[in-house]
């Protein structure tokens, strides 16, 4: 779903003169959505700008994703990028087809990550309960 | 096999007996538009779909949030929150937020002059907005706005 509203935003951004780039981990989402540029990573979603506490491996993928803005000038080419992940084990979870939906419930709720984040959003008026 | 995540999510709903998601698939070519100057000489925005904020701002919400955050570029990492309507794909980054929303990684390389300057606020939505209707018409064209004010020459958007 991410993957789409980047392309929509891209595309308009791209309509209004700001040149985009998009760096995502779901190619077949990235293909249909078309944005102007884009360049693929084969990771696990949650990990499009690199490998967790991989400073070399995070450089190189957004490295090589904005290179696309100097090597690309065919409108809507996707650049995959070489870096592999090693361990294949999470494909199989991420192309089950089980009934199952890991989606939490949707409320208009505030979902803090941290108890404290609630308050100081309060403190700073950033808001209201 | 690179993961055909459409097919999957399609056949995954339609067991739940959800009625089936239709994706955006572009009938069109897309706009472009040329960089002015090379990327080290540029002013590059950033937007992230992770549902990323700062402390002291306020969260999203799971029902279609189409807001954003502006998040000042030298924010710490420890000042780096997430909420997303999967949560699931956010246990590294909530360890590690440059694995999905590369501030630290996009400093670096303006450090190294790989990028001429980072806008001074980036952004993060989170990007779980069924409605494409509400992306098209509220995301992104106040997102435009708000990388417009950036002064920005070109923008990195990272889909989560």
């Amino acid at each position: 779903m991410c993957h789409q509203t980047v392309c929509l935003v891209a595309r308009h951004l791209e309509a209004h003169g700001i040149p985009t780039l998009v760096l995502g981990s779901a190619r077949d989402i990235l293909v249909a959505g078309r944005p102007p540029r884009a360049a693929f990573v084969d990771y696990p979603l949650g990990h499009s700008a690199g490998k967790p506490h991989d400073r070399a491996d995070q450089r190189s993928v957004v490295s090589g994703a904005l290179a696309g803005f100097a090597t690309i000038d065919t409108p809507g080419t996707l650049i995959d990028l070489p870096n592999a992940w090693g361990d294949d084990a999470w494909r199989s979870e991420a192309s089950s087809t089980e009934a199952r939906d890991t989606r939490q419930p949707r409320d208009l709720t505030p979902q803090w990550q941290r108890a404290g984040d609630r308050e100081a959003a309060i403190a700073s008026g950033a808001w209201a309960p | 096999m690179t993961v055909e995540y459409m097919a999957a999510i399609r056949a995954r709903y339609e067991k739940l007996g959800y009625t089936p998601y239709r994706w955006y698939v572009a009938e069109d070519a897309p706009p472009f538009a040329p960089l002015r100057q090379p990327l080290a000489a540029s002013r590059l925005g950033l937007l992230s779909t992770s549902g990323a904020y700062a402390v002291g701002q306020c969260a999203y919400h799971y029902k279609d949030d189409a807001g954003f955050r502006a998040i000042p570029s030298d924010t710490a990492p420890e000042d780096l929150r997430f909420s997303h309507i999967t949560e699931n794909y956010l246990v590294d980054p909530k360890q590690d937020p440059d694995c999905i929303f590369p501030l630290g990684t996009l400093r670096a390389l303006v450090a190294d002059g790989a990028v001429g300057a980072l806008a001074d606020e980036v952004f993060s939505c989170m990007g779980g907005v069924y409605s494409q209707r509400r992306v098209r018409e509220e995301t992104a064209p106040a997102l435009l706005e708000a990388f417009q004010g950036q002064g920005v020459d070109c923008a990195l958007l990272v889909a989560m």
